[in-house]
């Protein structure tokens, strides 16, 4: 029995099997790819409540437990290397920094930055002498420790992969749970308190699910960038929807994708630590995110500001030409000749003509509603660009025209 | 609009000249401290159904403060509050505080019936799925505010008078019976100022309780019943004739408001 949980996993298939992949492969497929999920979506949650480097301070906090842990597995003549003890090691000293960054910055005058830099450099120090103590154990050679740094699935056992799985499930239905709540205070804690929430329990389930998925995720992405997988996926999210559940779901999917590219990756590749090429992964999604994603992405922003521009230009040369000012600048010429409005010596076309004298017409009816009482609603909306033909309604236009003082030779 | 004001009439004799237990919301010696420095002192205020309360004082005069520490958003040092005759913890599904609008990030990944709809948590809990008739009564309370038409807009593309109205929706749909807002004026445009007045004066018309934090002393008289005047300490409490005196106005301001401004401003 013993003997077959310990079968360590093999990872090394050759590159010609990578499509067949064995049950084990996909074991740690399916285990890396819910806590990838479990951490997007988590995260989530963590990020709209701005407190995303609370993450780094609990996760750093973890080395102390997982040096402790395994010197007492040992001492008691037991296996130091059970990842089950390891991690509820690394549990217990996450909440006690935790507890720390928030006793910190709860009852002292430090701030939540300047509590979470000392708690995560305390506790980490401490863990790295730790683990170097327990090199010097005779058990503790082949400890490989380390591997919880950067994250490993080499030589990771069934259970172990079956332990994550389970654990990026449970994390994901009680975020599942607790949405609402974590909405409400991320959005506007003061409401929510007022709505009988209590925003500190609130918080602190939302840390200790955070604490949960980086717990789950030492083996496989490592303490030190279980962080990245928090935050990437998220952010990169919200490229994409300007809805909590929407970014959650897809912070979900992206966590997720990066999470199975890292195992299948590590199987292929064992000598690669995983953490380092889920993060990379989750970075590839961010930045596609950042130039791509339709309204929000900077390749759609520059074409938004572009048209914008463009908009005011060719707003501001109609103007013009209608009062037969001179056009001074060579972009607005520009746009006019290439909506064939204008010639290239700034004089107007017939259709220029046509469109100049409407949109003067136009300022001429805006500037009538705009000191009518009636239409003070639409009138902030106004901004100069937008047709007033989709704002007012035909009656609304004529009246408007009546009071100008009739139609003057333009409809 | 007959029946409205015929249901409140009914409402005031009912309740005639209310048992203090049973006021919307009293407060007994609150005390709220800032690093060592009260910043409200020893409040005792009792705030009445069916009548329209502005709480006026000069700037740091603590009136967000106190209404927070009444609401238990932020900790007390000391004092009791009561609503409805009973510990505020049993009473908040009768109550809806409407922040003020700097106080959140509108950049938050939310349309505006995503933030009206957070007003239902305590119907709909942990779990219970948003129904249709959910969504239908948000709109509903989106429409009382005038607001309808943005349902779906992302939040952060709203004017500052558009957001103070969604946040007014989100109280509206609680269903409370007292309304407190902090500086619900603060930052609109008018036509947003009008639209939030008619909708308290249409509380106050069925029987509930309106309290605002105001900075604008001008319209005081035009807009509430009563007032609470506080700088740090209640300097007056009561009725316009009662509290919104040149004296009180002049304690609670000292040099700050010219004497004759006060005069023009307390001729009710």
């Amino acid at each position: 029995m013993a003997g077959a949980w310990r079968r360590p996993i093999s990872t090394g298939w050759p590159r010609s099997e990578m499509l067949d992949l064995g049950y084990n492969t996909m074991l740690v497929a399916t285990g890396a790819t819910l806590l990838g999920i479990s951490a997007g979506v988590t995260g989530t949650f963590l990020y709209l409540r701005k407190r995303a480097l609370v993450s780094d301070a609990i996760s750093h906090a973890t080395l102390p437990g997982i040096g402790l842990a395994f010197i007492l597995m040992v001492a008691f003549g037991g296996d130091g290397r059970n990842l089950a003890g390891l991690l509820a090691g690394s549990a217990l000293s996450a909440w006690l920094g935790l507890l720390a960054v928030q006793w910190l910055s709860r009852r002292t005058r430090l701030a939540e930055d300047a509590a979470i830099g000392a708690v995560l450099s305390v506790f980490f120090g401490f863990g790295v002498v730790l683990l170097t103590v327990i090199q010097t154990m005779e058990a503790g050679r082949q400890a490989g420790l380390d591997s919880l740094l950067l994250g490993s699935t080499a030589g990771m056992l069934r259970g172990d992969a079956l332990l994550i799985a389970a654990g990026g499930a449970l994390t994901l239905a009680l975020v599942a749970i607790l949405r609402r709540p974590m909405e409400m205070v991320a959005f506007d804690e003061a409401h929510a308190a007022a709505m009988g929430l209590n925003v500190p329990r609130v918080d602190l389930a939302t840390m200790a699910l955070v604490l949960a998925v980086t717990v789950v995720g030492l083996k496989i992405v490592g303490l030190i960038l279980i962080v990245a997988l928090l935050i990437i996926p998220p952010v990169a999210a919200r490229f994409w929807s300007d809805r909590t559940g929407r970014v959650a779901l897809l912070a979900g999917a992206f966590g997720g994708l990066a999470g199975m590219a890292g195992a299948l990756v590590s199987a292929s590749a064992p000598a690669l630590p995983t953490g380092p090429v889920i993060v990379l992964t989750a970075f590839a999604l961010f930045a596609v995110s950042l130039f791509f994603a339709p309204a929000r992405g900077v390749a759609a922003k520059l074409i938004e500001r572009r048209r914008f521009r463009e908009r005011v230009h060719l707003r501001q040369g109609l103007l013009a030409l209608a009062q037969g000012q001179p056009i001074y600048e060579a972009y607005t010429l520009r746009l006019l000749v290439r909506d064939g409005l204008a010639r290239p010596d700034g004089v107007a076309t017939q259709d220029g003509a046509g469109r100049a004298a409407k949109a003067l017409r136009d300022e001429r009816r805006w500037a009538e509603a705009r000191a009518m009482p009636a239409h003070e609603a639409v009138s902030q909306r106004y901004d100069g660009l937008t047709e007033i033909e989709t704002m007012l309604t035909p009656d609304q236009i004529a009246d408007l025209d009546g009071r100008i003082g009739g139609p003057r030779g333009v409809a | 609009m007959i029946a409205r004001l015929r249901l409140a009439a009914r409402k005031g004799l009912r309740t005639g000249p209310a048992p203090v237990a049973d006021h919307p919301m009293e407060v007994r010696g609150l005390t709220v401290s800032y690093g060592g420095k009260p910043a409200v002192f020893s409040v005792d205020a009792s705030f009445h159904a069916g009548s329209m309360t502005a709480i006026i004082g000069p700037n740091g005069a603590g009136k967000s403060t106190f209404l927070k520490a009444a609401l238990g958003i932020v900790p007390r040092v000391s004092g009791q509050v009561t609503a409805f005759g009973r510990p505020l913890g049993t009473a908040r599904a009768r109550i809806a505080y409407v922040p003020q609008r700097a106080s959140v990030d509108w950049d938050f990944p939310a349309r505006v019936i995503d933030v009206v709809l957070m007003g239902l948590y305590r119907k709909l809990g942990l779990l219970r799925p948003v129904t249709r008739a959910d969504r239908g009564f948000a709109m509903d309370c989106l429409a009382r505010v005038g607001m309808e038409g943005f349902a779906g807009r992302q939040i952060g593309q709203l004017s500052g008078g558009q957001a103070q109205r969604v946040f007014l929706a989100r109280a509206l749909a609680q269903r409370a019976d007292l309304y407190l807002l902090d500086e619900p004026f603060a930052g609109v445009d008018a036509a947003t100022e009008r639209a939030i007045i008619e909708v308290l004066k249409g509380l106050r018309a069925e029987g509930r309780t309106v309290v605002a934090v105001h900075h604008d002393l001008a319209t005081v008289a035009d807009y509430f019943d009563r007032v609470l005047l506080l700088n740090v300490r209640r300097i007056a409490e009561g009725t316009l004739a009662e509290a919104f005196t040149p004296e009180a106005l002049q304690a609670a301001y000292g040099g700050r408001l010219a004497t004759s401004h006060l005069d023009r401003l307390a001729t009710v």
